[in-house]
């Protein structure tokens, strides 16, 4: 018999039952709930008269919607301008009141983007199955969780069952060996691999990310690539629990303790997968040839090293590839054959649950430290991901070194990153985005957005177009 | 849920691969707490040449001539033809509830995203899956003739085409017999529940560390 994989080993642990077409129930650990994609599914609740099968394994904080500036966010709720999306956020108040769930309200310290909140407090733990109504829940197979972004109807599904109904995927190894080079990061490391596999590359897979690059990423770099394995067509990403995951958890808030602690961390080291394990896809990306990304185009595939160029459709001898390149390029007003570099920047948004945590800021931080944005980026947005990556960065002065840079220091949501409250980006505006999907008018109505590293959009911020930050010194 | 039997209608081709959840109902509308009414916003960006809003008075906005969707050939269309990776990015349900609220049934494509896929036959919506070559061939068929019309028939796993061929499509059983009872998944699983609560309490003991509050 062959060995399992990570994925394989969750998957059996919480299989409740399975139909004779593959047709499983697994069970839920945990289930995050945001403002956007749950009211129908507590109205669907309500209508069928059910209750939550387990209250306790809910928690929930608003992040799609709040908005980011001091002043409104000190109103609370009245500070929500658009009364469509205040109904949004008063309804997940509402509904958390009477269905017993914990929530983080949107003045509370600890509330934050959801993929951000959940590990910081311990909410996120290893062999763990947790949904969310968010295809970022992927996110969270950072920590060895098995994670997946569902739909409303499966929302209420697992609200009323505590299971979510599904077939098994099949196992994608994607392993990054070796070293990165100086300067090149996280987001780099994901925005290849999908340069490289596509976007549907991961369609049906669980992709477990290994080698030697990604065991010396920390959690957070971690974080940043298993939450872009759904742009890789991917629903969940993991990563092997080693000791650099559990020295992470150790003392979270909802973390387990004292001997409980002992006796989990023992069961946590055994989620990796056996070396003899059967894999039906294999990936291999050597870490020194990567080199800073930045995506030209409208989806995260469109993807090349701050030193190359945009592809020229007219080489392009797949019919419809070509076509996809044309499109993009008219949509994003470029040409082909464009150096990377020459792509001018009109704004910056460092944020989103890509890259919104501490080390991400502390990167874009120290690039911008004693510089100057460039006076033809109109707007630069720094948006951490929750009220306490807020603190420790403004304990460590990080805003200061942000506004004096002429940076915007906001508060904790999701903002730029899709733009449902008032941070939106103009129509044929460019933006260096740390954040993970540049389709058409993500950011905003006619929004252009390039993916880059926190260290990239701060250096593009500086420099008013796209620069190597490995040129910086 | 609504059942899926047998559905005839126009096949409306949208010729582009990779649509977005984004390019099928943008975030905007995602404001709403309700389930329905997302039909008119479908498509929003390409629709209508001005940028849409939740509450606006869709009737007078400008409409862009040159998306396929106000081609007048194509009205009424409940069946649409697309591409590869079909409703990729968010879990956004919203993307099937309009897609239904305006009046597509079924869809043909070579391949879909994940979550999109499953997000379909939970609102009675049928992604049906066939070969690049089939999609190809159905492309140049819709543009050749007007009023271009299939009939899918979901227990016969058959698509009935106007000159009378056949093409026979692969679904799951059991997504099967849920679309065409109108079967409700909780309902289905809860009459598992003793075994839900019989795997829930003998994983208690075995990782009780799920299972704590502080
Ligand atoms: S930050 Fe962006 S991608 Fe992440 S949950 Fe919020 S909107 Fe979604």
């Amino acid at each position: 018999m062959s060995g399992k994989t990570l994925y394989d080993k969750i998957w059996e642990a919480h299989l409740v039952q399975r139909r004779e077409d593959g047709t499983s129930l697994i069970y839920i650990d945990r289930h995050l709930i945001h403002e956007v994609t749950s009211p129908q599914a507590f109205e669907g609740l309500r209508l069928a008269g059910r209750k939550p099968w387990r209250a306790d394994a809910n928690y929930a904080t608003p992040d799609h919607n709040i908005p980011t500036t001091r002043d409104e966010r000190a109103q609370g709720l009245e500070g929500i301008k658009d009364p469509v999306s205040k109904i949004q956020v008063s309804t997940l108040d509402d509904n958390c009141r009477e269905f017993n769930i914990f929530e983080l309200g949107m003045n509370d310290l600890r509330q934050g983007i959801v993929h951000v909140v959940g590990p910081e407090q311990g909410i996120t733990l290893p062999g763990m199955t947790i949904v969310c109504g968010d295809s970022h829940t992927s996110t969270h197979g950072a920590l060895g969780a098995l994670a997946h972004g569902i739909g409303t109807s499966e929302v209420e599904h697992v609200l009323a069952t505590q299971c979510l109904m599904q077939k098994k995927m099949k196992n994608m190894l994607v392993r990054v060996d070796g070293q990165l080079r100086t300067g090149v990061t996280a987001k780099d490391i994901v925005l290849a691999i999908i340069g490289r596999i596509g976007t549907a590359g991961g369609t049906g897979y669980t992709i477990e990310f290994g080698g030697e690059a990604i065991r010396n990423l920390s959690v957070e770099g971690r974080m940043t690539v298993c939450n872009m394995a759904i742009e890789a067509g991917a629903r969940a990403g993991l990563v092997a629990v080693d000791q650099t995951t559990l020295d992470y958890i150790e003392g979270r808030p909802f973390a387990p303790k004292g001997a409980m602690w002992d006796e989990a961390a023992a069961a946590w080291s055994q989620l990796v997968s056996d070396e003899d394990a059967q894999w039906d896809a294999v990936v291999e990306l050597d870490a020194a040839d990567i080199e800073p990304q930045v995506t030209w185009g409208t989806s995260p595939e469109m993807v090349a090293s701050v030193n190359g160029t945009i592809p020229d459709p007219s080489q392009e001898k797949d019919e419809t590839k070509r076509q996809n390149i044309e499109q993009a390029l008219k949509y994003m007003g470029l040409q082909g054959g464009t150096a990377i570099r020459d792509i001018k920047l009109d704004c910056v948004f460092i944020g989103s649950c890509t890259n919104s945590r501490i080390e991400d800021l502390r990167e874009a931080a120290k690039v911008v430290a004693g510089k100057r944005k460039a006076d033809s980026v109109e707007l630069a947005l720094v948006v951490p991901g929750s009220g306490l990556v807020k603190q420790q960065a403004e304990a460590e002065g990080l805003d200061k070194i942000f506004e004096a840079a002429g940076l915007e220091w906001r508060e904790p949501g999701c903002s730029m990153c899709l733009a449902m409250n008032a941070d939106q980006l103009g129509a044929g505006k460019h933006c260096a985005s740390t954040s993970n999907r540049n389709f058409e008018g993500r950011q905003g109505f006619g929004g252009r957005t390039h993916l880059v590293s926190p260290a990239m959009a701060a250096a593009a911020a500086v420099h008013g177009h796209f620069v190597d930050v490995r040129d910086l010194g | 849920m609504k059942k899926f039997n047998q559905e005839t209608g126009i096949v409306l081709p949208l010729d582009r691969a990779n649509v977005d959840t984004d390019f099928i109902i943008p975030k905007q509308f995602l404001k709403s707490i309700k389930r329905s009414g997302f039909g008119v916003n479908l498509f929003d960006e390409h629709r209508y040449l001005d940028k849409g809003e939740p509450d606006a008075d869709n009737s007078k906005r400008p409409l862009n001539p040159d998306f396929v969707l106000n081609q007048p050939r194509y009205a009424g269309a409940s069946v649409l033809l697309a591409r590869d990776n079909f409703g990729c990015g968010s879990s956004r349900e919203h993307a099937p509830w309009a897609l239904d609220d305006y009046g597509f049934r079924a869809i043909l494509a070579p391949s879909y995203a994940d979550i999109f896929f499953n997000n379909c036959f939970k609102n009675g919506l049928l992604p049906i899956v066939l070969p690049r070559d089939v999609i190809d061939a159905l492309f140049d068929e819709v543009e050749a003739n007007p009023g271009y019309s299939l009939t899918i028939d979901l227990p016969a796993q058959e698509i009935r085409k106007p000159d009378g061929t056949v093409l026979n499509f692969e679904v799951d059983s059991f997504r099967k017999q849920c679309l065409v009872e109108g079967l409700d998944d909780i309902g289905i699983t809860l009459q598992d529940s003793d075994k839900i609560r019989e795997f829930e309490s003998q994983w208690r003991t075995t990782a009780p560390w799920y299972f704590t509050t502080p």
